[in-house]
């Protein structure tokens, strides 16, 4: 098990990085974390004849929270230009994990952080790559999906975004083109009186999930449900998601959000999935532990919700 | 012939140089390039953790990394953990007190792994030990005893603190 | 004996300085500068070789070899030996080092390639095109023994053997019995998978004619024999030494390997250093599985559940050849009986081929299969008499009084199944007090009232460790004092080192400090059958003890003579030989060794103060006077018979009403190996086994698709458990002594392994109130047995959880 050969690039800038990748196209990979990339190369599954490693490329590390307080207010997917996180393609799992201001700005990214392989890999790895690497299976898309967040992509040729919903567009497979780098990828902040939760299960801790999910749900000023999004990992080819406001507004008909009777949800959901068996569940156990996994994050996520709403200030007040 | 890259690590606090093409991974280059045998090969695919060792402080796969990408960095392995006169570390000692080790072949991604965890969290609950360690398989002690080990770790590095 | 008090104490261990400190020596640790060996191996489960082409490979750089079996000569071209034949085994096969025309399982080594290190011939490997016609690949127990297609076309019904093993008159016990229950078990495959995979390096040395090999393996005086035959060199030119081991589990008992013939045969052709370091995949595909196995159970009991007939048919799968007999049935066979009086039984034992990789001995070795069949009878007799399932076993032990037991069985040894001692009531009760078997329906309660699951489990095994037919240990006190031990059997994180010296320093009255113990080397010892069937501490251990004394007794006849003395009013203490009750007529073990030979050239301080001592100055006799020269023994412990040890380990399970996930909430394992040698050891021993079995029970699994490739070959997807998967483990020792040998112990390496399926289902079960069958248990087969059991009411147990919920409403 050790990889072929390829020839290496170790580009200093990020300009030098696009005219490698440029010249290569799709007989290049970019390296950066590589817990994905090299077990495929020491596999020999992948046989690029070309490696880019960024992990020289200065300024690509960044975690910023970015913003305003106004733009968080627009509507999910409408936000690219809003307050929340951008992540740099070679911010590595832990940092975000760890960052304050992150889980201050959106706490669903350090929650699902947490689910990330194990901490050694989250050493290493990053977001950007756990997004561009696009496994079905895997915390990060489903996050950003749930959160209608966005990738930056960068070539020789020029710069774009690319909504969630538009960039996982199979099993590991994204919108990137050849000689395209995920630059950043842009999470939105959670909006006011707004709760998350992530769950899911797994065989063993740390392993990728046999399915689960992040739950986004808001309140209005009278702390009645008005947004429940759901995102799904490893029940679809790609990060699925759900808009599931009008169950949850019939969930909760007219209990305080705490008491809501979610379990029509759940069966609202196994109607809507359709996931593919592999050698650790079969599709029924799968839609089934989707059911479950998604009563159980509407009730985290709607007592998050209402802690919020209930205490505010505390959570809003974050350090930028 | 492959192109070949000059590599400059410093190891366990000493400054090392090897050439080696781009594809050598650094578990490889320890090994058998600077004859540290200590960092273990369990699987080459990042999920055993026996080739756990530190870059610039942090625990990561030393089968999951190329050389070539550790140039310019610092690592530490199980050969450089304990003390410079050859005095064990508290770690080590910790793991022979409470037998958490028999075949020792993870061993050294474990004594890696936890001298990071007792920096950055001296004294770790139950949970964020098995969170800790969680990344590193074992074959033969169902880490009863090193788990017992971390926590008997911790005390030694506070006594040794005082 | 001396006041060194050491034998049963928890003492440290001695190999671990060095294994935490990096300075640990495994076999890619070694010969850093030797040519690297990859292989070609078949991605077919069953093909015909049409054509090997090398060309491409050859302008790899830094290629120096490829062999494939055209290129082998004589005896090395010849099909592997058959190790343990069997008269069961009638249709015993092995596999050609490397294929000779048709492979039969995903992972043969079908060309074997040299370069200058493993990524250059991986590369090579990579190009060397093989040509094949894909033939039915049979795959699966029922495939197998519907024999639409054959993996041997020269084994009719892919029957290898067909072994049974009987007691009485089952067919006529089962008739005439109160109550007949009949059910189908199954258990699926897994793996030693140490973290150390396989590895050969090898040494010729032209000048010398002589080969020393280093091998990741459990049985290096074998492997000597083995490569010694093969490359027709003498015993002699042959040198193996197991070094530093990073675990076996069984899987490196199996010998030769292909690989331990081919890369020293080509070390010697090419009369250059080559290493082979089998990677994770490899260890996957050619290296051995096992457990596999579908059982079908008839029993006949009484009403208070005693055991009146069993008969058990068996379906073993033994995957493409069989190079290690049948072991692995007659294990299952002979200790299906655990600690129980079986009125009348039978086992029938078909061993089946299969085109999946060869299944040898994984830790245990057939008994978890057994105990799962015997400890799931068990649950089902007590759940057909609504009896408790602890009181349901009590009936059926064998008593104290009853020792030695003929079970009247014919054991793996080839010797009667006679357990020699042991108190199995007594391990039932602790093990009932243990994990508060008694007072488990309040716990149930108040779990339910917080809308938990959760249900006990109860496991039993008896295991017969210390097989023979001999080990041996030589001891040897040199002239500063220290003591050298060797035993010819190997390590593998067993903390041999440890408890061999604790049994020399015990037996010498030497400072535990001062021993030095060597396995696994032949230069040491040359004769030795292997570290398996938990036998190292019975077998070695006896051996050095014999071996120790035998030094000893030279010890003390040397200074008797030195102090003028009678051998028998001398003892040794910490080291030095004197007079009961007098410290100062003394004389250290060391002065001993000089004295012990005539030979007294001054290397030393220690041979020139020995001077004082005039020894052999009787002129009319020879100076060795009938004694060796040199303060060393040898003897070898040869039992008559093995020794069973025994255990019961019983576990609390909560299974999650939504998700199916089982999590083990408690584990509580009651031992008795005889005397322990030493309890820290034991107890790591006991650890580790369970969660190896836990593993088993509840995660790994061995996947194969219908033609034959195995699915989930890495650690992403056969799921070994981390630290988060593993309960803390609670343990009690019996010491219950074995009077067969001299220090009174049995076996332990297995124990903590063999009944955690059994105990897992039955906890499940009782949780659930759904029958558990088949091993191992994913929460998606729960689930899907929720499903089954709403529809089926066969499936529902009468007892347990779902019962009393049934009678709540």
């Amino acid at each position: 098990m050790k990889p072929p050969p390829f020839a290496y690039h170790a580009p200093a800038t990020l300009a030098e990085a696009l005219d490698v990748l440029a010249a290569h196209g799709a007989d290049a990979k970019v390296l950066a974390g590589g817990q994905s990339l090299i077990p495929l190369l020491n596999m020999r599954l992948a046989e690029p004849g070309h490696i880019v490693d960024i992990n020289r490329v200065a300024g690509l590390d960044g975690v910023r929270i970015v913003g305003s307080e106004e733009d968080a207010q627009a509507p999910p997917g409408g936000r690219t230009g809003g307050k929340g996180v951008r992540v740099g393609a070679l911010a590595r799992h832990a940092a975000v994990e760890r960052s304050a201001g992150v889980a201050a700005v959106q706490p669903l990214l350090p929650a699902a952080l947490r689910h990330v392989a194990h901490p050694v890999i989250r050493n290493r790895g990053t977001v950007v790559g756990s997004l561009a690497h696009a496994d079905p299976a895997a915390e990060l898309p489903a996050v950003l999906a749930v959160l209608g967040g966005t990738v930056e992509a960068v070539s020789a040729a020029g710069r774009r975004t690319i909504p969630a919903a538009d960039f996982f567009t199979g099993p590991l497979e994204s919108a990137l083109r050849p000689g395209e780098l995920a630059e950043a990828a842009f999470f939105p902040a959670l909006p006011p009186r707004t709760g998350v939760a992530f769950t899911e299960t797994s065989r063993r801790h740390g392993d990728y999930a046999l399915a689960g999910v992040a739950a986004v749900v808001g309140l209005d000023e009278d702390l009645r449900v008005s947004t429940a999004r759901v995102g799904y990992l490893g029940v679809a080819a790609t990060p699925l998601v759900l808009d599931l406001t009008p169950r949850a507004r019939q969930a909760q008909d007219g209990r305080p959000p705490g008491a809501a009777d979610w379990s029509g949800v759940a069966g609202y959901v196994r109607d809507h999935l359709d996931p593919e068996p592999d050698i650790h569940a079969g599709a029924d156990y799968r839609r089934h532990l989707a059911g479950v996994l998604t009563e159980r994050a509407l009730r985290a996520a709607t007592a998050d919700a209402l802690d919020r709403a209930q205490t505010p200030g505390v959570h809003d007040e974050a350090e930028w | 012939m492959e192109e070949t890259f000059e590599i400059e690590l410093t190891v366990n606090g000493v400054h090392r140089t090897a050439r080696a093409p781009a594809r050598r991974l650094l578990s490889d280059l320890l090994r058998h390039d600077l004859g540290l045998t200590g960092t273990h090969v369990g699987c080459e695919h990042g999920v055993c953790g026996c080739c756990t060792v530190l870059l610039d402080g942090e625990p990561v796969r030393s089968c999951l990394m190329l050389a070539v990408t550790a140039d310019g960095h610092e690592i530490t392995t199980v050969e450089g953990l304990a003390g410079r006169d050859g005095t064990p570390s508290p770690v080590q000692r910790a793991f022979q007190e409470c037998h958490g080790l028999q075949c020792g072949y993870c061993t050294p991604g474990f004594l890696c792994t936890v001298t990071a965890l007792l920096r950055d969290n001296p004294r770790p609950t139950d949970e964020e030990v098995l969170e800790g360690i969680s990344g590193n398989l074992c074959r033969c002690t169902g880490y009863q005893n090193i788990v017992a080990s971390v926590h008997r770790a911790a005390e030694l590095l506070a006594e040794e603190a005082r | 004996m001396g006041g060194t008090r050491v034998f049963g104490e928890p003492i440290p261990r001695r190999e671990d300085p060095r294994l935490l400190t990096g300075q640990g020596r495994y076999l890619d640790d070694l010969g850093r500068d030797a040519l690297a060996a990859a292989f070609v191996r078949s991605p077919h489960a069953h093909a015909r070789i049409l054509d090997i082409d090398v060309t491409d490979a050859l302008d790899v750089d830094g290629l120096v070899a490829i062999y494939t079996w055209e290129d082998l000569p004589g005896r090395v071209a010849e099909p592997l030996p058959l190790l343990i034949p069997h008269p069961s085994l009638t249709h015993g096969r092995t596999a050609y080092p490397l294929a000779r025309d048709v492979v039969r399982h995903v992972g043969e080594p079908v060309a074997m390639v040299v370069a200058r290190d493993r990524y250059l011939a991986e590369d090579a490997a990579s190009r060397i095109r093989v040509d094949y016609d894909p033939l039915p690949a049979v795959v699966g127990i029922e495939e197998a023994a519907r024999a639409e297609h054959l993996v041997h076309d020269d084994v009719p019904g892919n029957v290898g053997a067909v072994l049974e093993q009987r007691t009485g008159d089952v067919d006529a016990a089962i008739e005439a019995a109160p109550h007949v229950l009949e059910f189908r078990l199954d258990i699926e495959r897994s793996a030693s998978m140490p973290l150390e995979g396989r590895g050969v390096y090898a040494r010729w040395d032209a000048d010398d004619g002589s080969l020393r090999v280093y091998s990741s393996t459990q049985a290096s005086t074998s492997v000597r024999a083995a490569i010694a035959a093969k490359l027709g060199l003498p015993p002699g030119k042959v040198e193996v030494i197991a070094p530093d081991v990073g675990g076996g589990f069984g899987v490196k008992i199996v010998h030769p390997w292909p690989e331990e013939i081919l890369v020293p045969w080509a070390a010697r052709l090419l009369d250059r250093e080559v290493k082979w370091t089998e990677d994770r995949r490899e260890h996957f595909v050619a290296a051995a599985h096992e457990r596999g196995q579908v059982q079908h159970v008839r029993v006949g009991f009484d009403d208070e559940g005693r055991v009146l007939g069993l008969d058990v048919r068996i379906l073993h799968d033994h995957g493409a050849y069989t190079p290690y007999g049948v072991i692995i049935p007659i294990v299952t066979s002979t200790q299906l009986l655990g600690p129980y009086k079986i009125g009348a039984y039978r086992a029938e034992v078909v061993s089946l081929y299969t085109n999946t990789v060869i299944v040898t001995p994984y830790r245990g070795a057939g008994r978890p299969q057994g105990v799962f069949c015997m400890e799931r009878t068990m649950d089902r007799i007590a759940d057909h008499l609504g009896r408790d399932r602890a009181a349901v076993r009590e009936v059926n032990l064998i008593r104290p009084d009853e020792f030695p037991y003929d079970q009247g069985l014919t054991f793996q040894d080839g010797r009667p199944l006679i357990y020699d001692s042991g108190d199995y009531p007594a391990l039932l009760a602790r093990i009932k007090e243990l994990i508060g078997w008694d007072s488990f329906e309040e716990e149930r309660a108040r779990a339910a009232a917080e809308g938990r699951r959760i249900g006990i489990g109860l496991g039993c095994y008896v295991e017969g460790t210390g097989v023979g037919p001999y080990e041996g240990g030589h001891v040897e006190i040199d002239t500063s004092g220290r003591v050298h031990v060797a035993t010819g059997l190997t390590s593998q994180g067993q903390g041999h080192e440890t408890v061999f010296a604790q049994i020399a320093a015990a037996e010498l009255g030497v400072p535990v400090e001062d021993v030095r113990v060597t396995t696994g080397d032949t230069r040491r010892f040359g004769y030795a059958v292997g570290t398996f069937a938990s036998r190292a501490a019975v077998m070695s251990g006896n051996a050095i003890a014999l071996a120790a004394r035998k030094v000893r007794e030279k010890a003390l006849r040397i200074a008797a003579e030195a102090l003028e003395a009678d051998p028998r009013d001398l003892e040794i203490t910490d080291g030095v030989v004197h007079v009961k009750g007098d410290p100062s007529a003394a004389v250290p073990l060391r002065t001993v060794a000089v004295l012990s030979n005539p030979l007294r050239y001054a290397f030393d301080e220690e041979a020139q103060r020995a001077t004082q001592f005039a020894v052999g100055g009787d002129a009319t006799e020879p100076p060795l006077r009938g004694e060796e020269p040199g303060l060393e023994g040898r003897d070898y412990y040869s039992p008559v018979r093995s020794t069973f040890a025994a255990g019961m380990h019983a576990a609390i399970v909560e299974t999650d009403p939504d998700t199916a996930e089982v999590r083990i909430l408690r584990y509580a394992v009651v031992h008795d190996c005889g005397r322990l040698i030493n309890p820290r050891i034991v107890e790591g021993q006991i650890h580790g086994g369970v969660a190896q079995g836990i593993g088993g029970a509840l995660y790994e699994r061995m996947v194969y698709d219908e033609s034959g490739q195995l699915l989930n070959a890495s650690f992403m997807d056969f799921l070994m458990p981390y630290a988060t998967e593993i309960p803390r483990i609670e343990t009690a020792h019996l010491e219950t002594p074995s009077p067969l040998n001299p220090l009174g112990i049995k076996g332990a390496g297995e124990a903590g392994v063999i009944p955690v399926s059994a105990v897992i289902a039955s906890a499940v079960e009782d949780a659930e109130g759904i029958r558990v069958h088949s091993m191992p248990l994913s929460p998606d087969d729960l689930y899907r047995l929720r499903r089954r059991a709403e529809r089926d009411e066969s499936l529902r147990t009468r007892s347990g959880a779902r019962a009393a919920r049934e009678r709540a409403t």
